[in-house]
This record gives C-alpha cells, sequence and structure tokens, in this order.
C-alpha cells in the first residue's frame, strides 16, 4: 500500500490530535488522585466516588437521563414520520421545513422556543417545556436518517406489499417499518446523544427549577475545575461514544443490506 | 365475456398522453403481451390494470367488474416487477407465504401452497434463505411463485426478465410458458423485446405513443404487419418506397422507382395510385449466384454491401441498382463455411411473389 502524501499525513495527525487531545486529558485527569488539573499523581477512583456521593449531580444526571429518553422518543416517532412524508410526498418545501432545524444556530433556537413558551403559550419552564425544545431540534436529524434509507431502496418493494394484498398499514407495519428500523433506531440514538449534552437549548428552557446535567457541570466549574467534572464528563463522553458506535454501524449495515434491489437489475 | 376488458383508457401525465383511448380484451387462460418501444404507454397501462395508477377516463373491468377506485390490494390481480421487489428482510418462504397471508388463509394451507409453488419453481429447498441469498434467475423464479401462489384472476408481468442473461433468459421463457399453461391463470406481460413476446404470447398488442397500433397472434403480427410501425418494430425489414400499379383480388403489381416492377401479396383497402413501401422480410429474400437464373418473378440484380455473420446465419446486406438496400439472411448450412459471398460480389436477389407486404404511406 502507498504511505501516501507525508505532508497530508501530518496534517491529519494534527487535526486528530486538535480534536482528541483534550478529551484524553480530561479522561485521564478523571483518574489523577490530585485535586488539581496540574500534574499526575497517581491512580485513583476516588472522583467517581464522590460524583456518586453528590446527590444534586446524581438528581441532574437523572433529570437528564429522562429529558433525553422523551425527547428522543418523540423526534424517533415525529422524525420517522416526516422522514417518510418528505420521501412519499415530493413537495420541495417539506424537506426545507423539516431539516432547516438541524442548521440553525442553537442560540436562535433557544430564544425563539423560549419566546413561544412564555410568551404565546404562557407555559411554565421546566422538565416538560426542555423535552419539547429538544424533540423539535432532533425532529430534523431522525427525518434526514430515515429518509436516507428510503432513498436508497427500492420503491416497488411497498407497491408489491400493496399489489399482494396488504392494506396500507399492513404495507407500513409489515415492510416499511421493518425496513427502516435499522435507521430509525440510528435517529433515536442520535437523538438521545444530541440532547443528553444539550446546553444552549437547555438553558433557555429550563427555567429555574431542576437541575440538568450539562448546565450542572456548568455551574461547578464557574466555581472550580475539579476532577468530579473530569470523572462527570469521562462518563457521558463513553455513553455518546457507545451510542454513536451504535448508531453508526446500524446505519451501515442497513444501507448495505438495504441495497435489496437484484444485482443484475439495470 | 372477457376476462379483462380495457374500455376507452386514456391516460395523461400533463400535456403528455401516455395512454390514449385504448382499448383491448383479455380471455381468461389468454398469454397476453402488451409489445412496445420505452414510453409506449405499456407500464402505464399495466400500473392501471393493478391498480397503481387511475385512467383518467375510460374503464377497466374485472369480470365485467368496474375496477376503477379500487385499490391494489383489493383487487384480484398480482404483478411481477421487473426488479422482482422481493422483500429483503424475509425469508423466502415467507416472501411466497405473504399474498396468502394477507388473505387470511389458515397456517396450514399456507405452508402447503409455499411448498407447492416452491417445489413447481424448481426451489424446493430455498424456503429458509433469503432474497440476498438468491442469483438473479432464482430471485426471478420466487417472484414468480409469490405472484402465482394466491391463484390471482391476473398475474401482471412488467418486464420480469429484462434483468437476466440471453440463455437464462432463454430458460426462464420456456419455464414461463410451462408455468402458464399448468397454472393456468391469465398472463398480462409487458416487454419491448419482440422476440420475447413472439415466443411467449397466444396474443399480442402492439404499442406506440399510447395507441395500440395491432392486437394479433404473433404470427399474423410478424407476417401481416398492420403498419410500418408494426413492421419495423417485429423483426427486420427492408423497405422499399413503392407505388400501386394494378391491384386485384390475387395480388398487387407494384412500381419500384428505378428498379421495376414488383408483385407482391394483395392487400384489402389498397388501391391502384397507392403510395408506400413494400416491406419484406431478410428470411423471405434469397441471395444467389448471378450465372445462377432465378425461376421467381421478383428477381434484380445487386452488389453485396456489407455482411453480418451470427453463426447460425449470414445476412447480406445488397445494394440494388436504385440504390435501395435489402437484407437476404442465409443459413450457414454448408459445415465450416462462414459466408457465400464477399462484399462488392454481383448476386442476384429474389424473391416469391406472394412475400413481402405494400404497406400505404397513411397508415
Amino acid at each position: 500500500m502507498k504511505r501516501g502524501n507525508p505532508w497530508l499525513w501530518s496534517a491529519a495527525v494534527l487535526v486528530y490530535a486538535f480534536l482528541y487531545i483534550p478529551l484524553i486529558i480530561v479522561v485521564l485527569y478523571s483518574f489523577n488522585d490530585s485535586r488539581l488539573n496540574a500534574e499526575w499523581v497517581g491512580f485513583t477512583l476516588f472522583w467517581y466516588k464522590a460524583l456518586f456521593n453528590n446527590t444534586e449531580m446524581l438528581l441532574a444526571a437523572r433529570n437528564s437521563l429522562i429529558i433525553a429518553l422523551c425527547a428522543s422518543f418523540c423526534a424517533t416517532l415525529l422524525g420517522t414520520m416526516s422522514g417518510l412524508a418528505i420521501h412519499r410526498y415530493k413537495l420541495k418545501v417539506l424537506p426545507v421545513l423539516v431539516f432547516t432545524p438541524v442548521a440553525m444556530p442553537e442560540i436562535l433556537l433557544g430564544v425563539s422556543i423560549l419566546l413561544f413558551f412564555l410568551q404565546v403559550l404562557n407555559f411554565t419552564l421546566g422538565m416538560v417545556s426542555i423535552i419539547i425544545a429538544h424533540t423539535t431540534f432532533c425532529i430534523g436529524f431522525v427525518a434526514i436518517i430515515v429518509r436516507a434509507r428510503l432513498q436508497g431502496m427500492d420503491e416497488s418493494i411497498f407497491e408489491a406489499a400493496r399489489d399482494l394484498g396488504a392494506s396500507p398499514w399492513q404495507t407500513f407495519r409489515l415492510v416499511t417499518l421493518p425496513l427502516i428500523m435499522p435507521a430509525v433506531v440510528a435517529g433515536a440514538l442520535m437523538s438521545f446523544t444530541l440532547s443528553i449534552d444539550d446546553f444552549v437549548i437547555t438553558f433557555f428552557t429550563k427555567g429555574v427549577g431542576e437541575p440538568i446535567l450539562p448546565i450542572q457541570i456548568y455551574t461547578m466549574i464557574k466555581v472550580a475545575v475539579t476532577p468530579e467534572v473530569n470523572a462527570i464528563s469521562t462518563l457521558l463522553m463513553l455513553l455518546t461514544l457507545v451510542m454513536i458506535i451504535i448508531a453508526a454501524r446500524l446505519e451501515s449495515n442497513g444501507s448495505s443490506e438495504g441495497s435489496a434491489k437484484p444485482h443484475t437489475a439495470k | 365475456m372477457a376476462l379483462l376488458e380495457i374500455r376507452n383508457v386514456t391516460r395523461r401525465f400533463g400535456s403528455y398522453t401516455a395512454v390514449d383511448n385504448v382499448s383491448i380484451d383479455v380471455e381468461a387462460g389468454e398469454f397476453f403481451t402488451l409489445l412496445g418501444p420505452s414510453g409506449c404507454g405499456k407500464t402505464t397501462l399495466l400500473r392501471m390494470i393493478a391498480g397503481f395508477d387511475l385512467p383518467d377516463s375510460g374503464q377497466i373491468l374485472l369480470d365485467g367488474k368496474d375496477m376503477v377506485g379500487i385499490p391494489p390490494e383489493k383487487r384480484p390481480v398480482h404483478t411481477v416487477f421487473q426488479t422482482y421487489a422481493l422483500f429483503p428482510h424475509m425469508t423466502v418462504a415467507d416472501n411466497i407465504a405473504f399474498p396468502l397471508k394477507m388473505a387470511g388463509k389458515a397456517p396450514q394451507e399456507i405452508k402447503k401452497r409455499v411448498n407447492e409453488l416452491l417445489e413447481r419453481v424448481h426451489l424446493p429447498n430455498f424456503g429458509n434463505r433469503f432474497p440476498h441469498e438468491l442469483s438473479g434467475g432464482q430471485k426471478q423464479r420466487v417472484a414468480f411463485a409469490r405472484g402465482l401462489v394466491n391463484r390471482p384472476r391476473l398475474l401482471l408481468l412488467d418486464e420480469p426478465l429484462g434483468a437476466l442473461d440471453a440463455k437464462l433468459r432463454e430458460e426462464m421463457q420456456i419455464e414461463l410458458i410451462n408455468l402458464q399453461k399448468e397454472i393456468g391463470i391469465t398472463f398480462i406481460f409487458v416487454t419491448h423485446a419482440q422476440d420475447e413476446a413472439l415466443a411467449l404470447s397466444h396474443r399480442i398488442a402492439v404499442m406506440n405513443r399510447g395507441n395500440v397500433e395491432q392486437i394479433d397472434e404473433p404470427s399474423k403480427i410478424y407476417s401481416a404487419p398492420r403498419n410500418y410501425f408494426v413492421a419495423d418494430f417485429i423483426g427486420k425489414i427492408s423497405v422499399m418506397n413503392a407505388a400501386v400499379m394494378e391491384a386485384v383480388p390475387s395480388h398487387l403489381k407494384l412500381a419500384i422507382e428505378g428498379l421495376g416492377e414488383v408483385t407482391a401479396p394483395a392487400r384489402e383497402g389498397v388501391e391502384v395510385g397507392d403510395k408506400g413501401v413494400l416491406a419484406i422480410r431478410p428470411e423471405q429474400v434469397r441471395i444467389s449466384h448471378p450465372s445462377h437464373e432465378s425461376q421467381l418473378k421478383n428477381h434484380f440484380r445487386g452488389k453485396v454491401h456489407d455482411f453480418l455473420y451470427v453463426g447460425d446465419v449470414t445476412t447480406y446486406i445488397v445494394e440494388l441498382v436504385n440504390g435501395a438496400y435489402i437484407e437476404a439472411l442465409l443459413p450457414n448450412s454448408a459445415p465450416g463455411r462462414a459466408k457465400f459471398f464477399e462484399v462488392d460480389d454481383e448476386v442476384t436477389i429474389s424473391w416469391r411473389h406472394d412475400a413481402g407486404i405494400f404497406l400505404n404511406d397513411s397508415q
């Protein structure tokens, strides 16, 4: 195999270093037996133990999990329906409407959702408002993944189901849903990871009540960057990483198996 | 009463008329083919029969019942798709069982019927495989089995052999004929391949630009095309401009510009003075050495312009004295000999007085 251009190689190494060294440092210092993030003293699990005795932090983690589960569930449901609709009805404006929130600056979304809740709905901010806000920005991601999966599939499979006696609902349940399932699950995992570490939109829509994990971490850092923050960050990173890997695998498996068209077809 | 009656069906897409006032009757038990070039409306017509598309006007009657407004799943019509459209997440057995399950058949019966069909399409041990583990021909067989298993009144086949290579295609053609004969279900077959249509069908409807040009048995379509389009689309044919000099019940006398007089079979509605073309199939044209005096009335001198050797036969393209080209087919019956004439050889071209067909310009 060719080694390739050495400049390209070093550029790549630098980029990855830039991306991952900060993360690696956070992980390393979460095991450091020192209060300061300055020098390596020795290995310890003390900060994890401290973390699990921090009731405020545990409450925040629990809240964030509830929000992420609810938001990813709603977003998956609505996003899958949007993805199907965008694929089915070739209206140009539909995908734009669904995908725009994905590209929109989060601060804009945060402000607009806040104003909507307060001024239009006169809604009390709290867990519910966060769940709704997270759902709105996750729908687009799910819809994109689901539509991409549908685009790779042979349309006549769905027609065949109808043709052979399945009602529209049976066609969806027995053919469409099983075929897009990898994309639906990938979309759900993606939504979960987006929701659990979202700061900006959460900040705008949380109100004064319950502690939420990313904001709790920020509050702790304001006082001092303790290894406890490193510990919770490491755990969060681990959770996100696992989900992203599963989502990526589902998506790639899905697309290879989903190429249902015969190889010999024109 | 015909099993399927298509009455004055028209389908437009914007300003484009895909199917233009088409009427076709298909009898029970028939192997009926819709043949035409791409864009002729054959697939649109098929989709309307299946229920995926609706006519703008006209009726589609199955067993005398109007199908318009009845969704595809409620029609006793199944389709074999060009891409096979097997469900990739189901096994072969589950694919074939699908229409039976949808029809609410009992599990024992489903099992029995699935095994029966697997047997019939020569895939008895393939029930547990998934579609992606099958070859193209095997997928094709599963698609046939799935379409036939619930005994539809009508099986629609949308260019089902289009994706197969030539050899497999021929095998599947024979299997298809046998399947249809054994099961007795009416087939409507869509194809743009004229050889396939001729080989398989009881009757063929030749379509062009949304219209039906001719509905007939294969041999009639081939030997007595109603117009130039049909003559040209089905098989190979040479044409020469001709004018009618004499029209009597027994024959026609035609004047071919720069060549002379030709005798052709009589045709209804042809009158003296009509202008058109004489169309003649290569296998009806004889090619011989110029020294050989032809006994046939229609014989002319020419020069070999080119030839096409395809193994069993060689097609010679001969330039006549008036500059027109005519094709002559010669079987390579002499062992070890690939051709009888060379380019630029002087030859005699002849054909029987009852060969060829005069086609009016207006038709």
